[in-house]
């Protein structure tokens, strides 16, 4: 028994069956996906003043980052193109290309810019407490100039004990009052060597830059990670269509190849097309 | 139609035969681990037979303890907290977290493990390519994955019943903040808590619908035989491919939702938790910035689909029987194809219409209440067809035909007290009263479920080459169709008398379900007769348990199309072999060519060619035609 169309078009759709499939596949990732941004304007819309914070992510990094995929999606049309002109070898290299982009941007999201986050220590002050750290805060000039109200004091934990924290300042709450901290900055400033002692007792939640510090940070993992999920999946795919069993079915059946690199290929599109989503929202506004 | 001659063309010849060879395969792969959409649907089906009858097992429990609150449980007491845990029925009496565990799985299994894999996996996987005449689906390896996902899920939800805590216990619809902070705390498990793996389990079978639904729709696309048009598909096929569009975009942000109350629940996140929030008197530790709501309109998002998704392949079985045992083409089929699409481009915009209570404002009220109303229109075209296809028809009461023609009174109770529930204002009153239950269950128990029941009865000759016993078919028909209506009538009544949907005792202790009696008894009163219906009821499903497995065997031995019936699935023999048709169909006419004039047989089957005596047939009388 065969299936028709798995390879051929069908005269009266013009399509075989793994392009309908493939694009389906992708319209229910839009709505899984969509339903996430949809929960990130949610919260963001909903989040009380000085709750959503900006200017955490490292940008330069990001930006990185996207220009990998974008790289990487390009190569993939090129070797989908080597196997349409049937150049296997010209192939190969595009796809270990394509291959190596996703490798490089899990490794940097997993193994750089997720780690430097949960090395990071925020601490919010309760209501009645902001005055007590003003000199961390700057509140009184946010408040001349109409700026939402600083509640969080972030930066290294330098260490801690049962009544209070010692934390090595950003530079946002090492200078508070300098116009520069107004807006985040597109390269990151490190950390300052400027030490403030936190009361335990003044604080109303402080954690590492974890998912549940915030919404932010619960968003930014969570589509973060399921988009890296995407990513692996993505990567795994085309090194099984790499390895030397590939091989043996362009021999067979060179078409066969091209048309699962192509499949492939479109899923790989759209998990870019999610981080040109994911970078300004997290990253930039 | 020429224009779906078609050819395949630049074949490999080195892949041509390898396909050709034949082998045979072993056990595992031909029944276990199978490819075969046949035996991919009948898994399914076994599996969510065995589901329907568990999740209703779980309701003959709980009837117990609504119709005779605080009272030991005769005979079977005694075991079932050996089986659940001593906490569960100590001395056989139930305690509130185990019934309320009960509500929970007994929606979660009827509708997610019980209907869908038997109204949308089974019978779509094992008719639809049939009766499109293609040789299987088009990506068998993902259907097999796709029916293994549903077994891993559904253990997964069982799992949770023998896990420290018990099963999940925040109702069907896991509303949070309750369903954040159930099931979590000393002596439960981090992970493997209930609600925990209700989550778990849950991104399985949403995982399975959408493998199955991207299956299906590119199959009914790709596959459909020479000839076969769009409107010459049977209307079985149609309500497939819409069900399949409405699980492929309304699961999805079902998924996003349980993966955010999967990390509120292990990774401490607040996606649906507001700030402030006390827990047991004691305020806890989260970020807040959530919101409740959230939850609620990414559940119903799926939610409203998911209700079209448990009756659209009913519609699908039902039109296919009626138009067989009336033995008359199916009355307004275009209407009925463009209902069946409006609908399911309506059921994504009515969601809201679950939430009436939540303070939404007028305008936005307005808006639901509207497509709400519009969403009736396709339906009632497509229940008003059904009845006119009877008209004038020379019916035959088969099996089939008795549960389709009951499901059609059943489902229009169901569809007609549900127009209350679409006005906000109505709604506010019968709000989780026993009135809603009473509704929905009236679309998918005697609705649904009956449709399902008919397919049963009339594809198994299909599948096995033998009918189910016509005898025990009617013993098992007239008391369940009895029951269903003793157990749901009455609870209108209830929950008009405003009986709330999730009292524990029954309402026993309530005033509202004490001071008025309707017809001689209160609302409480009530809950012992409608128990013993569907107690009677249980009983009612072992003539279909024994028909269904005696008969697989020693069940009369019919022909390849038994019920003389004119779509493609008829052709094949019975049970198909591996690719299903000995010579790969044509289809010449329309699906449903009962009673064609001038013809020997009173069915046509759609691969028999038009003559072309037929065509000059075809045209109207002379006296009919203007001038």
């Amino acid at each position: 028994m065969e299936i028709p169309y798995t390879i051929s078009t069908r005269p009266d759709t013009g399509l075989w069956n793994a392009k309908i499939g493939i694009w389906l596949f992708l319209a229910s990732e839009v709505m899984l996906f969509g339903a996430l941004f949809s929960a990130y304007i949610f919260l963001r819309i909903d989040a009380a003043p000085g709750t959503w914070p900006h200017g955490l992510l490292n940008v330069p990094v990001g930006t990185g980052n996207t220009a990998i995929l974008i790289v990487s999606s390009v190569t993939v049309v090129l070797a989908w193109a080597a196997l349409k002109m049937r150049r296997y070898r010209v192939y190969w290299w595009y796809m270990l290309a394509t291959i190596s982009c996703g490798v490089i941007f899990l490794t940097v999201k997993l193994a750089y810019e997720w780690p430097q986050k949960f090395e990071h220590f925020g601490a919010y002050i309760k209501p009645d407490a902001l005055g007590k750290y003003e000199k961390y805060l700057g509140n009184e000039r946010r408040a001349e100039k109409g700026m939402e109200p600083r509640i969080e004091i972030t930066g290294h934990l330098h260490s801690q004990n049962a009544k209070e924290y010692e934390v090595a300042l950003d530079p946002v709450n090492a200078d508070p009052d300098n116009p520069v901290m107004d807006r985040p900055h597109f390269l990151p400033l490190p950390v300052t060597d400027k030490i403030a002692t936190i009361e335990k007792e003044d604080v109303e939640r402080a954690t590492m830059f974890l998912p549940t510090h915030s919404a932010y940070f619960a968003s930014y993992f969570t589509i973060t990670g399921l988009h890296g999920l995407h990513v692996l999946g993505g990567v795994l795919v085309f090194i099984y269509m790499w390895l030397p069993v590939s091989k043996r079915l362009y021999q067979r059946n060179p078409e066969h190849l091209a048309n699962r690199v192509e499949v492939s290929g479109l899923f790989w599109h759209f998990v870019d097309l999610i981080w040109i989503f994911v970078f300004p929202l997290f990253y930039l506004l | 139609m020429d224009a779906s001659t078609s050819v395949e063309t630049h074949q490999d010849p080195h892949a041509h035969a390898a396909e050709h060879e034949h082998h045979e395969l072993g056990f595992w792969r031909k029944y276990i681990f199978s490819t075969d959409h046949k035996v991919i649907g009948i898994q399914y089906g076994i599996t969510g037979l065995l589901f329907l009858l568990l999740g209703f097992s779980l309701m003959m429990l709980m009837r117990w303890q609504l119709a005779y609150p605080g009272q030991a449980l005769p005979v079977i007491g005694k075991w079932l907290p050996h089986i659940f845990g001593a906490g569960t029925m100590p001395d056989g009496k139930m305690t509130p977290d185990f019934y309320n565990s009960l509500g929970a799985m007994h929606g979660t299994i009827m509708i997610f493990l019980g209907v869908v894999p038997l109204a949308f996996a089974a019978f779509g996987n094992f008719v639809v390519p049939l009766q499109i005449g293609a040789p299987d689906m088009t990506f068998p390896k993902v259907n097999m994955a796709s029916y293994w996902a549903l077994f891993v899920g559904g253990s997964i939800m069982l799992t949770s019943f023998f896990v420290p805590g018990g099963a999940a216990k925040s109702g069907w619809t896991s509303y949070v903040p309750l369903a954040a902070f159930s099931d979590a705390g000393p002596g439960h498990n981090p992970v493997f808590n209930g609600q925990t793996l209700w989550l778990i389990g849950f991104i399985f079978l949403i995982t399975s619908s959408l493998l199955g639904a991207v299956n299906f729709i590119t199959t009914i696309i790709q596959l459909r035989a020479k000839g076969l048009t769009w409107m010459r598909l049977p209307f079985f096929v149609w309500s497939q491919f819409v069900t399949a569009f409405l699980l492929l975009l309304a699961f999805p942000p079902l998924e996003a939702a349980i993966i955010m109350q999967l990390m509120d629940r292990v990774a401490h996140t607040s996606f649906f938790l507001p700030a402030g929030l006390v827990v047991n008197g004691a305020p806890v530790s989260i970020s807040g910035g959530g919101s409740p709501l959230l939850w609620q309109h990414l559940f119903w998002f799926l939610g409203h689909p998911e209700v079209y998704v448990l009756i659209l392949p009913a519609f699908g079985i039902v039109a296919e029987i009626l138009a067989n045992n009336s033995r008359k083409p199916l009355w307004g089929y275009k209407s009925l194809v463009f209902s069946v699409l409006v609908i399911g481009f309506l059921s994504f915009i009515v969601w809201a219409h679950h939430m009436w209570m939540t303070g939404m404002g007028t305008a936005v009220s307005a808006f639901f209440q509207t497509t709400t109303l519009l969403i009736s229109i396709p339906s009632v075209i497509i229940l008003s067809a059904f009845f006119i296809s009877l008209w004038g028809g020379s019916i035959r009461f088969t099996v089939p035909m008795l549960f389709a023609t009951a499901f059609l009174p059943m489902f229009g109770i169901g569809g007609l007290t549900g127009i209350p529930l679409a006005f906000n204002s109505a709604d506010l009153y019968l709000h989780d009263t026993y009135y809603v239950i009473a509704h929905f269950h009236y679309i998918v128990a005697p609705g649904t479920i009956f449709g399902l029941f008919a397919g049963v009865y009339y594809w198994f000759p299909k599948a096995t080459g033998r009918k189910m016993n016509d005898f025990w078919g009617k013993v098992h028909f007239w008391p369940t169709l009895i029951c269903m209506n003793v157990i749901f009538l009455p609870m209108f009544l209830q929950g008009m008398a405003g009986m709330h949907r999730r009292w524990y005792d029954g309402g026993q202790g309530w005033n509202v379900s004490n001071e008025h009696t309707i017809w001689g008894l209160t609302g409480f009163q009530w809950n012992a007769p409608i128990s013993w219906a569907a107690w009677i009821m249980g009983l009612a499903q072992i003539p279909f348990i024994i028909n269904f497995f005696w008969s697989i065997k020693h069940g009369e031995k019919v022909n390849d199309n038994p019920w003389e019936a004119t779509t493609l699935e008829w052709t094949a023999p019975s049970p198909p072999p591996h690719g299903n048709f000995v010579h790969t169909p044509v289809a010449y006419r329309g699906p449903y060519e009962y009673s064609l004039p001038g013809r020997e047989r009173d069915y046509t089957m759609q691969n028999e060619p038009v003559e072309p005596a037929e065509r000059t047939r075809r045209k109207p009388p002379a006296e009919l035609v203007p001038a």
